[in-house]
């Protein structure tokens, strides 16, 4: 067994997630996991994972934690103020953690929400094959003051920062969408209304669905009529019964009655959920862009990442620092 | 006013599915094509999930990497093919392989919606429930949440709609509307009656088999005392008995 992470305060929804439980929709289960995969990724290509492993999501605020096995942990998704020890440590980054360190996690600066991942995951028991917490059917609970987690091995604990150059995503903008079973009830003039119209993120917005507000008239509104309720996921766009849009999330039911009028591009769900209030999105029917397979997405990760350079004037004992050991051809890396 | 399609017909769902679509309303030959359908289409190469609904199932696919285009439309190809080669909608019903006998309250504040529900059907509560405990319904659908069973049908006297406002029900709650039954996995706000409430529990976290009640399973509801269901609270299984019979 390793160490542990010890989370000494806790922001107010906080919850261990991993890409979820695909395959059991069929039973009732919605996948759940991150509501913005691709952090997740990003965390496993700046930790050199082969596949994405279970960190915290942080909506909003983040919170104070320990560990106490040396660790890195990965800091991603929407950039949030950060300090270990007090000193400022850099967003899209992974950092090493020395036992009895603390890391400080405030609020996001830009986009919903962040996460942080342990060099090796964190290692709960899985609950049908997934640790993620899926809040709406109670497998899991939000985490809280005192918690303590435990930590997967880390591979490389004491390896240099590193940092990731990431496309924006935080500031809302179009969202691409696909055409869904029902789309062809609603008129032209309703798909038409709804790609012009401007949308934020709505209040009634959580891990099941975002509510999306709008000041434009909503005439791409339509009844249910009494269509049988039908196979509902992610993604997929909801017209409720006043008008308003919901964009179901990753804990999303999977049978539902109201008439969807398309589905998010899965490549531009990350874009929507890291929309906050004051960031305006639109809609837009486009063709299936493709999607890269898990390995194409690690490999394209890890072109961006960079070591992370420190200005020396933020490190407090510089002198301890061996600066100079043994100087090399530059080419070591390139020989057998 | 809703615009009908033709029926059944494959439509596009997303970048990584179709959805085959039996009828858009529902009807008990709309529930066997979905449900025959599914296990048909699990046969074709590349389609990982069939998720039967009420009337239609949902067909997921990798959708990742460059040969996604082409596994998509070979898989589309299939699935037309499937469609095509079979009258779905003049499947004749199957007998249930499986029967589930649940413990049922429907005493006082197990039941709020009860007299309302009864009033619906035009009799009295105690004919109203008597129908229900005759009655010898299947399981139609699992969704919504995990293990929730959509039940029915149920005798015509209960195709009332469902309410446009909605109440909160606990986990356990036995709710009715068109002509059929829906038991709560966990406490939801639902525009449908509570009639009654059971100790079973749809979604059982932790246990061998979670969702124990799988698709075309017939229910018996067995009346219990609201006293007597307590009784049966500690189990999620809540006294629930199943006969396999084949």
């Amino acid at each position: 067994m390793s160490g542990v992470l010890k989370i000494l305060s806790a922001g107010p929804m906080l919850t261990v997630q991993d890409l979820g439980r695909p395959g059991l929709a069929d039973r009732g289960l919605s996948r759940g996991g991150a509501q913005d995969s691709l952090a997740l990724w990003e965390a496993a290509a700046l930790l050199g994972l082969l596949a994405p492993v279970a960190g915290i999501e942080m909506p909003g605020m983040g919170g104070r934690f320990m560990v106490t096995e040396k660790t890195r942990v990965a800091l991603t998704g929407a950039p949030m103020r950060a300090s270990i020890e007090g000193r400022p440590v850099p967003w899209h980054a992974a950092h090493s953690l020395a036992p009895g360190e603390v890391l400080t996690i405030g609020g996001v600066s830009s986009g919903t929400t962040g996460y942080l991942t342990p060099g090796g995951g964190i290692d709960s028991d899985p609950v049908l094959g997934s640790r993620a917490t899926h809040l709406a059917v109670r497998i899991g609970a939000l985490l809280a003051d005192g918690d303590t987690l435990p930590l997967g091995k880390d591979r490389a604990p004491s390896a240099p920062p590193q940092e990731l150059r990431v496309a924006p995503r935080f500031e809302g903008g179009q969202i691409r969408i696909l055409p869904g079973p029902q789309t062809a009830l609603f008129s032209s003039e309703q798909i038409r209304a709804f790609e012009a119209a401007s949308f934020t993120r709505g209040p009634r917005s959580n891990r099941q669905a975002i509510q999306m507000l709008s000041e434009a008239e909503p005439v791409w509104h339509r009844a249910s009529g009494g269509m049988a309720s039908e196979p509902i996921q992610a993604g997929d766009i909801q017209i409720t019964g006043d008008g308003t849009p919901f964009v179901l999330g990753a804990e999303c039911q999977t049978i539902g009655g109201y008439p969807r009028i398309g589905s998010v591009h899965p490549e531009d769900m990350p874009k929507l959920v890291q929309a906050g209030a004051q960031s305006t999105l639109s809609f837009r029917f486009a063709d299936p862009a493709p999607i890269p397979t898990g390995t194409e997405r690690l490999r394209a990760l890890t072109r961006a990442i960079t070591p992370l350079l420190r200005d020396p004037a933020t490190i407090p004992d510089l002198l301890g620092y061996q600066l100079i050991s043994g100087v090399t051809a530059g080419d070591d890396l390139d020989r057998d | 006013m809703i615009k009908e399609e033709a029926s059944p017909a494959l439509h596009p769902l997303g970048m990584d599915g179709f959805l085959a679509r039996f009828d858009s309303r529902f009807s008990l030959e709309a529930n066997r094509a979905a449900q025959a359908f599914a296990v048909a289409a699990r046969d074709i190469e590349g389609v990982e999930e069939a998720i039967p609904a009420l009337a239609s199932v949902q067909l997921r696919f990798d959708s990742t990497g460059e040969t996604a285009p082409a596994r998509r439309a070979t898989i589309e190809a299939a699935l037309q093919d499937l469609m095509a080669g079979r009258d779905w909608l003049a499947l004749p019903e199957s007998p249930a392989d499986r029967r589930w006998t649940l413990p049922v309250s429907f005493d006082g504040a197990d039941a709020p919606g009860l007299t309302e529900a009864a009033a619906k059907t035009g009799l009295t509560e105690t004919q109203a429930v008597t129908s229900i405990l005759e009655a010898a319904p299947r399981v139609l659908a699992i969704g919504f949440a995990p293990g929730q069973p959509y039940v029915g049908l149920l005798p015509e006297a209960w195709d009332f709609p469902r309410q446009t406002s909605l109440s909160d029900v606990p986990a356990g709650a036995l709710v009715a509307a068109i002509r059929q039954l829906v038991l709560f996995a966990n406490a939801s706000p639902t525009g449908w009656l509570q009639i009654g409430r059971c100790a079973f529990r749809p979604f059982q976290p932790g246990a061998e088999d979670p969702m124990p009640l799988r698709q075309g399973d017939q229910i018996r509801l067995a009346r219990v005392s609201a006293h007597e269901l307590a009784g049966l609270e500690a189990d999620p299984m809540g006294g629930a008995r199943l006969e396999v019979l084949t």
